[in-house]
């Protein structure tokens, strides 16, 4: 069974494409039959990730000597692209995480999603989503990757905007897509020069060839240039900061799609696109640097953002960004193992969260302001518990799955900066601060939609099985799932790392000093939204600082911002443009075309029907090639450029 | 001398399965013919088998009046593939326009043995033999609606240009042999490429140039075709613009590659100036075409253009382009004619406007005319864009300006293309009864369509095995 998971590992993501196939053109008019048979390939396919992953953490050479085997996809003279598999101990953790998550979310959507008349349409669209993504994971060549990625973004547009009938959704997928394809055209400019330079796109190839970047006659400061080219295209994935403005929008699409983007798909790829291409950036300390500032700006500003608003799964969105900010931070600091390990956890607890709140939404009918609930925890204790268990893991709270991940990051955060990196240890306060931000606000917003008093208004029960389910499984991993990686038995980071692995003495100060702000945060948000039934104090402040909670809430009017620069300025060029369209190149189209279409006509008429026409012209061009070649043939040559003239 | 009959396998089934077929009408009572299309496909599946079974049969008879080799292999599969396509496709039509006549079959079965001699043809007499064979069988079938004045009409004009094709063949053939002193392809490659260009090799070469560019509808030599595409019954059609049209280029590589490689520099720029007249010509006329036929004539003018491209350079990569691209011209070509045909089974029209709404009465027909054409047009992911790409990308840097007019006439036939698509999508049915096809039809339109999506997204199997037929070619 592993042998055959191992070398069948394309299986993983064919099978849900098989199930996307199969909906759509067979079962497409039995919503139950739909949904089966998408759960039925996914479950499948996460029991082969399964034994691939067992196949590959049983086997250490794997560490070094990734499995990789690949097929011609199309080749000629000095261009070929093979498409394959390549299965590490990376590769691995995200199959086997993806999958479950997926199944997971799919089982949970049987519920959250019965009775939509789009019910089979959806569970194709996630069928199509969990197969790129898979696919997009275990691809061995970056063009491979590519395809898949957009296949991601096209699925998470087909999600978001789920709900056409929502023009908030429509808009919502619209900013998704093009925002995510503003970072997309960054990177593929960044994987063509990659082409052109190294001649191959193959990841193997790559990381053979771009540590000898000198040999074929590039500078430092180009490759630096193709490594930000390549980071554009994560930004956009990963909603990093600056183009992370579509990310808190994508929670328009339905529940489970927001968990699935926001916890095991879309979201993560880009991360793990820079996990991947780590041999490229760890060549140019520049491009590493940016990616760990970009990646720790983006958390602390996400957070200070997060803190103020009021939607359940806003404040999600806004706690999502700002974790993957934390793992490109590590990425950025050059650990794989830290930026992976944090990938690994928040999955759980992100999707775990994200489900809740979809359990709450349909538990109140989408009321979604955390201000109008509170008390739920006594109605729908399963959702209750399970998202306090969620609220314990991201603040960081021991043995929780996040506090180790988190630990892990401000680990090497803080060794980046005693290695005497300029700046280094601006980056380990932002890390640190953030960690309090979160605690605080996630604990906010469980004691305003979980405890306290309850709302007469509010008739909340406990969603069904189907739904409560996936909740409990992912409790308990968000749980434990971070004890592989504990600093005392750190067996995450033996098998995932770059370069050398990890081998760090448990830093009890820094564990402790993370407990601390944890345990400072969730205090702030007890005294504030618990302990103060009327909430007075959090009003004051909010009255006292109000610019600040005004620019907080209103997310920095980031998008006014660019809502500005769209109206003002490309709205104006986009009119000059008109203009010139309108009046110039139409005219040229226009005339080519009719020229063109003219020329078809008169040439028509050589067309007589008359066999002796036929003839003629047959026996004339005859008598015309003879003459010209047997006369002038060398001027002829010549003025069509031939070579043997 | 010996004589290895055993490289003749394929070629003698054809002869026997053609004769049996014939006979078989000849002794069935008239009710029961029906099953003798089903003979002949199930025939022509065996032969095909066959054939790829012999893929690795390497060998030369009659001191090269006959070869063997995988690059006549691969046209022999394009051949069958074709026919059998062809004749699976329009059984219904065959039954209800054609009065059934079992003829049809077995004059199928003999103008592929024609294509498949052609194919594997090793001097100027075999070659003239299959191409008459070929021909011959054609201007049967051409003229095989005998109650329609036009189906007679074209068979009347294909006869004539056809015999004065031939005779071009026929007077470039003496010439060469009378400049070289051979008829046998391999030792005029010898001879001319020993000796200088002499002028009589050159009005031999001149001769081939334009008997060959009839039989691929090349421009100046294209006038018949788009008569004749319309005249004739539609499968006959199909198959005329792709197995006439694919084993014309096989002799065509084989004369000028592999025969006149001596005289490259005199023919190079002769078909590329071809190429270039066929693309202008045959998009922009396409253009104002109302009927589809003579649509799908033009563009196949067109095409003729796109494959002389890969023969400028007579490079192995080019002659590889050339055959991926008649392999997958086979399936687009195919799937749009039975298109045609089945519409015409119900329509009895074959002008663009009756193709209204063809969408909400044929879903299938719409979805795989559709496919077909924008492979022809050569978009991306379907197999003609690969192909345009291997075809364009072989050429070397003096005929980059052939490239640019490609891409420029490719755009240019998108444009009708879509005239067609919008057609059949946009516009309202007059009449919204579905069009039942047939189950036959269905399954050849499903395979023509599977296949021009598949050679799009995965073209390297067909690529490489076209690539080793390619360098087979060389191996002499």
């Amino acid at each position: 069974m592993v042998d055959f998971a191992l070398t069948h590992a394309w299986l993983v993501p064919l099978l849900p494409a098989l199930a996307f196939v199969i909906i759509v053109f067979l079962t497409r008019p039995w919503p139950k039959l739909s949904g089966a048979v998408s759960i039925a390939a996914m479950f499948s396919s996460f029991v082969l990730a399964s034994s691939v992953a067992y196949g590959v953490f049983t086997n250490p050479g794997f560490i070094e000597r990734p499995l990789i085997y690949s097929l011609r996809w199309f080749g000629m003279e000095g261009f070929t692209v093979d498409v394959g598999v390549m299965l590490d101990p990376t590769s691995a953790m995200m199959l086997f995480m993806v999958s479950m998550v997926a199944t997971l979310i799919q089982i949970y959507s049987t519920g959250y999603m019965h009775g939509d008349p789009q019910y089979s349409v959806f569970f194709s669209y996630l069928s199509l989503f969990a197969a790129s993504m898979l696919g997009l994971v275990i691809s061995s060549n970056l063009l491979q990757m590519f395809i898949l990625w957009e296949l991601v973004g096209l699925c998470s547009f087909l999600l978001i905007g789920f709900y056409t009938f929502k023009i908030s959704a429509r808009e919502a997928a619209k900013k998704a897509f093009i925002t995510t394809r503003i970072g997309d055209f960054g990177m593929l400019l960044g994987l063509l020069f990659l082409q052109i330079i190294f001649g191959t796109l193959d990841l193997a190839g790559l990381a053979e060839r771009v540590p000898h970047y000198e040999q074929y006659g590039i500078s430092l400061g180009l490759l630096t240039l193709i490594a930000i080219l390549v980071f554009i295209g994560p930004i956009g994935k990963s909603g990093q900061f600056p183009l992370h403005v579509w990310l808190p929008d994508a929670m328009e699409g339905p529940t489970p799609v927001s968990a699935l983007i926001h916890a095991a798909t879309m979201v993560v790829a880009g991360v793990y696109l820079v996990g991947r291409t780590l041999f490229l950036f760890s060549e140019v300390p520049g491009a590493a640097e940016v990616i760990a500032f970009i990646g720790a700006f983006t958390a602390i500003f996400a957070a200070t953002i997060a803190i103020t608003q009021r939607e359940i799964k806003r404040i999600l969105a806004y706690s999502t960004v700002s974790q993957l900010g934390y793992m490109m931070l590590a990425l950025g600091v050059g650990s794989l193992s830290a930026g992976m390990f944090h990938l690994w956890t928040h999955a759980f607890f992100k999707a775990l969260m994200f489900l809740g709140a979809g359990s709450v939404l349909h538990a109140l009918h989408d009321k979604a302001d955390v201000w109008e609930m509170g008390g739920l925890i006594k109605k729908m204790p399963i959702t209750g518990w399970t998202f306090v268990i969620g609220g314990l893991a991201i603040a960081g709270i021991p043995p929780f799955a996040g506090f180790w991940s988190k630990d892990e990051i401000l680990v090497v955060t803080l060794e980046y900066a005693r290695q005497g990196h300029a700046l280094g240890y601006l980056l380990f306060f932002l890390a640190s601060f953030t960690a309090l931000l979160t605690a605080f606000y996630m604990w906010r917003m469980i004691f305003l939609t979980f405890f306290g008093k309850e709302k007469p208004e509010n008739h909340p029960h406990e969603s069904p099985l189907s739904m409560t389910f996936p909740l409990l499984v992912l409790a308990a991993l968000a749980a434990v799932g971070g004890l592989i990686g504990t600093p005392w038995a750190n067996v995450w980071g033996k098998w995932i790392h770059f370069g050398h692995p990890h081998h760090g003495e448990p830093n009890y100060g820094l564990m402790f000093f993370s407990v601390a702000l944890a345990v400072a945060g969730i205090g702030l948000a007890y005294r504030l939204y618990y302990q103060d039934e009327e909430k007075k104090l959090a009003k004051q402040l909010a009255e006292r600082y109000q610019p600040l909670y005004k620019l907080s809430y209103h997310k920095y009017y980031i998008d006014e911002l660019y809502q500005w620069f769209t109206r003002q300025v490309v709205d104006a060029s986009a009119a000059v443009f008109y203009w010139f369209d309108i009046h110039v190149v139409d005219n040229i189209v226009n005339g080519l075309a009719g020229a063109t279409k003219l020329s078809g006509q008169g040439l028509r008429y050589f067309h007589t029907g008359r066999i002796q026409t036929y003839a003629l012209v047959f026996f004339l061009a005859l008598l015309v090639i003879t003459v010209v070649l047997a006369f002038g043939s060398p001027t002829l040559a010549g003025s069509m450029g031939g070579v043997h003239s | 001398m010996h004589f290895d009959f055993s490289l003749l396998t394929t070629e003698l089934s054809m002869f026997i399965l053609g004769l049996a077929t014939f006979v078989l009408g000849l002794v069935v009572p008239s009710r029961s013919r029906r099953g003798i299309g089903a003979f002949a496909l199930f025939g022509l599946l065996a032969v095909l088998g066959l054939t790829v079974l012999n893929w690795d049969q390497q060998g030369v008879l009659l001191n090269g009046m006959y070869l063997v080799d995988r690059y006549a292999m691969f046209f022999k599969i394009l051949c069958l593939s074709t026919a059998i396509l062809v004749i699976f496709g329009s059984l219904r039509y065959v039954n209800e326009h054609l009065g059934n006549h079992f003829e049809y079959y077995s004059t199928i079965v003999f103008a592929t043995l024609g294509m498949m001699v052609i194919a594997s043809a090793g001097d100027f007499i075999s070659l003239y033999l299959g191409i008459e064979l070929m021909t011959i069988s054609f201007i049967i079938l051409v003229a095989f609606r005998s109650q329609d004045g036009k189906s007679l009409e074209a068979g009347i004009k294909y006869l004539l240009q056809a015999g004065l094709s031939s005779a071009v063949i026929l007077y470039g053939f003496s010439l060469i042999y009378a400049a070289t002193g051979t008829i046998v392809i391999l030792e005029v490659a010898h001879a001319t490429l020993q000796g200088q260009a002499s002028p009589l090799l050159i009005a031999g070469m001149v001769m081939l140039v334009a008997g060959l560019g009839f039989k691929v509808s090349a421009v100046p030599f294209h006038m018949w075709s788009p008569d004749v595409y319309e005249g004739a019954p539609t499968p006959v059609t199909a198959f005329l613009a792709v197995g006439s049209k694919a084993v014309s280029f096989a002799a065509l590589l084989r004369l000028f590659v592999a025969g006149l490689a001596g005289v490259h520099q005199q023919w190079d720029i002769l078909v590329a100036v071809l190429a270039a007249l066929s693309m202008i010509i045959g998009n922009l006329v396409a253009i104002p075409q109302t009927n589809i036929k003579r649509l799908l004539a033009y563009s196949s003018i067109a095409q003729a253009g796109y494959l002389l491209v890969g023969l400028v350079t007579a490079s192995p990569a080019g002659i590889k382009a050339v055959m991926f691209y008649s392999f997958l011209y086979v399936f687009a070509t195919v799937g749009a004619f039975t298109v045609v045909a089945v519409v015409y089974n119900k329509i009895k029209s074959d002008e663009i406007a009756d193709y209204a709404g063809l969408v909400q009465r044929a879903p299938l027909a719409a979805a795989v005319m559709l496919i077909c054409l924008l492979s022809m047009a050569g978009i991306p992911p379907l197999a003609g864009f690969v192909g345009k790409f291997y075809l364009f990308s072989t050429v070397v840097s003096g005929y980059l300006w052939l490239v640019y007019l490609g891409l420029i006439m490719s755009m240019i036939s998108v444009y009708y293309y879509l005239r067609v698509v919008l057609v059949m999508f946009r516009d309202d049915p007059k009449d919204p009864a579905p069009i039942e096809m047939g189950s036959a039809a269905n399954i050849t339109l499903i395979i023509t369509m599977v296949a021009t999506i598949f050679l799009g997204i995965y073209p390297n199997p067909l690529s490489e095995v076209a690539n080793s037929a390619a360098i087979s070619f060389f191996l002499k």
